[in-house]
């Protein structure tokens, strides 16, 4: 959805107030509406780059394991908590980020020893954490070895309330833990697994690939180690920046695994607004009106005007004129410049009066929407070809009020004053 | 996520770094000088990041030098409405950065100098670069009297603040940065410094305002490249490596893989906002409106920089209870960001009923709430 950008103007000359929403459906302008999707998008991934899965609570018959704050160094003993990126009942891999906190100026992330479960946090927000004290209680699991090298094959039944059972199988596969608890999450057998590491290890891709198999999903794919040629020995040696022949192997960022879990979030702020608005504006009924205008003369004059605005501290845009425009046209249909009451029983013409402020009104039964502008080639009067600077725009109108023939008429006069800047100044009050 | 300690991701930035010392005693492997040549904070914050997650510091110490354009930059856990002017600097095009490093709040532009002192966490010794920087200002000229405090600061002559310092700690790695006041805009600086936000209740590290000066203002001779250069060669002769300053393009991802990530999410609404301890804002405004001045109270808890609470309070029967409701039930859930707040005023203003009287008062209210953010 385009972001809807409030225009206020104040057309003195015309003694009547235009108010006119342009909705940009053009890519080169950020939108702040699309910002906001992403946002939501991006809002179920942790900021602190890490992923944490979420496992029910289960009894389990794992060791609790007090995670004492470490050494900070330069002799701190005491810090303030900042920031939790965990909270009780998270999984956690060994490096993970745990915290974040301060002291004196110093910020540290605390990042976990193990793998596990966490089970208590010992401080709230922006309390003091002591060094050498358990900051947090992690479970580990019940047969955890960090340097483990048995295979971990996943019972067929397991529910909620069971707690996984690791089964010694005897037949041996290389994995970190790590990677051992993401087979687990996802019910895989090591053994299935082709491992592509030094002496067939399984790594983190392998468990990837394999899911991807399985699931259909498509993946970037896993970065495979490349061997850079070395650079043929000459005079110049060239920087690194102009070193693009070799072979450089792409980074690639992790891709996220979901257990498949869909989230459900309350919508708010701006798009519970939008939907109320959106929701009304279809009862309404609209025809489009589309066009296409020549804006080369008013390119040039504005590259003009440019200079002249500068020196009074002005930054000269295209509004402005499409403004002014407009404002002039209104003046032969005010019927645009309308809004309706709810039953279309009444039409309001807007009609200036003595505030002091202009104000946001949106308009009821018309709005524009400028494309951006493009430099196409189009035929001038003696045939010949030129570059011209087009522009799209096209109405909407409410067709209780406005008809074609008068929506066409003042499209036709706000594209002949921009495209002949000139004749505003004939039509100036 | 924190990558562990390889060399692989840094094998192009080694490559890079023994072309470049062609013809001096490779001393990469003990130490390495760094310079920018980007004036783009987020650029330059990035690579603080990518060095602090991909380079092996175990026998190795990197100094990092840069200078950004006008920015701001507020600590880790710091409130942007808290310590800075966001309004002018919107105006003025001043950009705003967190970075991840605790610590309180600094102008910078071209005139500011930043050392980065990267180390493993067992070298982590804030005060020792500061001593290496105040030996490499006397050894550049022995008139200027600058000391260290316990806080970390860099004063002249006792009473001005001519650096700030802050640090972050990672799980094997830690850098030590400060800024050094060499010839920045010292108006520009205390004006966006300046925070116009009343009635903000905050757990947020706050910042202490000090005395500022220049080294520019104490001898006009000297200039941010002789202070580099001065702080390079004491480095230098400290760690026993090669007086050469390797130039770095902070936007070549081949060097620095993954790099260009870290810039954008270092530029994120998330990060630079969303990252501000949870706070509330009360206070009153006053509205003024065809001859009469009114008085309205606002009271707004924001958390992860979205609109936890909202309550507004509005002389009676001035706006139909309805509409004000509206207003804040739709705040809720917001970014409390004044873009954010525009769009969704008129928006709401579509389905209002059209009445001009209605639609200029809402119009001086929303615009009212917007100067809070």
């Amino acid at each position: 959805m385009a972001a809807v950008r409030a225009l206020r103007s104040c057309s003195r000359t015309a003694g009547c107030l235009i108010c006119v929403h342009h909705i940009r459906p053009c890519s080169s302008v950020r939108f702040i509406k699309s910002k906001y999707i992403s946002i939501f998008d991006k809002s179920a991934f942790k900021f602190s780059h890490q992923h944490t899965s979420f496992r029910t609570s289960a009894i389990s018959n794992g060791q609790i394991v007090q995670f004492k704050l470490s050494d900070i160094g330069e002799g701190i003993t005491e810090v303030t908590v900042k920031e939790w990126y965990v909270k009780e009942g998270d999984s956690v891999s060994q490096f993970d980020s745990i915290c974040e906190v301060q002291s004196d100026k110093a910020s540290v992330t605390i990042t976990s020893r193990y793998d596990g479960i966490i089970r208590k946090l010992y401080y709230n927000l922006d309390e003091i954490a002591y060094v050498g004290k358990p900051l947090v209680d992690i479970e580990t699991d019940a047969l955890k070895d960090v340097a483990s090298e048995e295979d971990v094959v996943e019972t067929p039944a397991v529910s909620h309330e069971e707690h996984t059972h690791q089964e010694i199988k005897g037949h041996k596969t290389l994995a970190t833990p790590a990677v051992r608890r993401l087979a687990m999450e996802n019910n895989i057998k090591l053994s299935e697994v082709v491992g592509t590491g030094k002496d067939n290890r399984i790594l983190k891709e392998d468990i990837l690939n394999y899911l991807a198999k399985q699931t259909g999903a498509i993946l970037p794919p896993s970065p495979k180690p490349e061997i850079i040629p070395p650079l043929p020995k000459s005079e110049t040696v060239p920087a690194a920046a102009k070193d693009r022949g070799t072979k450089i192997p792409i980074p690639i960022s992790k891709p996220i695994v979901f257990a498949g879990k869909d989230k459900t979030e309350a919508v708010t702020g701006f798009h519970k607004a939008m939907v109320k608005t959106m929701t009304a504006a279809l009862k309404i009924p609209h025809f489009g009106y589309c066009d296409e205008i020549d804006l080369t003369q008013l390119v040039q004059l504005r590259e003009e005007l440019k200079p002249l605005a500068q020196v009074r501290g002005v930054k000269l845009s295209f509004m402005p004129f499409f403004i002014k425009a407009a404002s002039l046209g209104l003046l032969h249909y005010p019927i645009l410049n309308a809004s309706v009451d709810e039953n279309c029983q009444n039409i309001t013409y807007k009609i200036g009066g003595t505030y002091a402020k202009p104000v946001i009104l949106p308009p009821e039964v018309a709005i524009g929407a400028l494309g951006k502008i493009q430099v196409l080639p189009r035929f001038n009067g003696n045939g010949e070809v030129f570059k011209a600077q087009i522009m799209n725009v096209s109405w909407s109108a409410d067709h209780r009020i406005i008809d074609g023939a008068t929506m066409a008429r003042f499209s036709n006069l706000w594209k002949s004053y921009l495209e002949n800047p000139a004749s505003m100044l004939l039509d100036l009050k | 996520m924190v990558i562990p300690s390889s060399l692989k991701n840094c094998f192009r930035l080694f490559y890079v770094l023994k072309i470049s010392a062609a013809g001096f005693k490779y001393t990469a492997n003990r130490g390495l000088i760094l310079q920018s040549i980007s004036s783009d904070v987020f650029q330059n914050l990035a690579v603080e990041d990518w060095i602090h997650d991909n380079m092996n510091l175990e026998n190795r110490q990197v100094l990092f030098l840069w200078r950004n354009s006008p920015t701001v930059v507020i600590g880790r856990h710091q409130n942007p409405w808290q310590e800075c002017n966001l309004k002018i600097m919107r105006k003025n095009n001043i950009k705003l950065a967190r970075r991840r490093s605790g610590g309180g709040t600094v102008y910078h532009d071209l005139g500011n100098i930043n050392f980065t002192f990267f180390t493993s966490k067992k070298k982590y010794e804030r005060m020792e670069n500061l001593k290496l920087v105040v030996r490499a200002l006397k050894g550049l000229r022995p008139q200027l009297h600058v000391c260290a405090t316990d806080r970390y600061d860099l004063l002249l002559d006792g009473n001005f603040k001519i650096s700030g310092t802050a640090a972050k700690l990672g799980r094997t790695v830690a850098y030590h940065h400060c800024t050094l006041l060499c010839s920045a805009d010292k108006i520009n600086l205390s004006s966006v410094l300046k925070s116009p936000y009343k009635g903000i209740k905050s757990n947020a590290t706050p910042s202490m305002p000090a005395l500022v000066k220049n080294l520019f203002e104490e001898d006009p001779t000297l200039t941010c490249e002789m202070v580099m250069d001065a702080v390079a060669a004491e480095y230098a002769r400290c760690h026993q490596i090669d007086h050469h300053i390797t130039l770095i393009n902070p936007a070549d991802e081949t060097v620095f893989p993954g790099i260009h990530n870290k810039n954008k999410e270092l530029q994120t609404w998330e990060w630079i906002y969303g990252k501000t301890p949870k706070f509330s804002i009360s206070t009153c405004f006053n509205m003024m409106y065809e001859q009469s001045l009114l008085e309205a109270e606002v009271d707004i808890h924001v958390k992860h920089g979205r609109i936890e609470v909202c309550n507004i309070v509005l002389p009676e029967q001035w706006l139909p209870p309805a509409m004000c409701n509206e207003l804040e039930k739709n705040l809720i859930g917001s970014k409390f960001c004044p873009s954010e707040t525009t769009a969704l005023a008129s928006t709401l203003l579509r389905i209002c009923p059209q009445n001009y009287e209605l639609h200029s008062k809402w119009s001086l209210l929303c615009e009212n709430v917007m100067t809070l953010m």
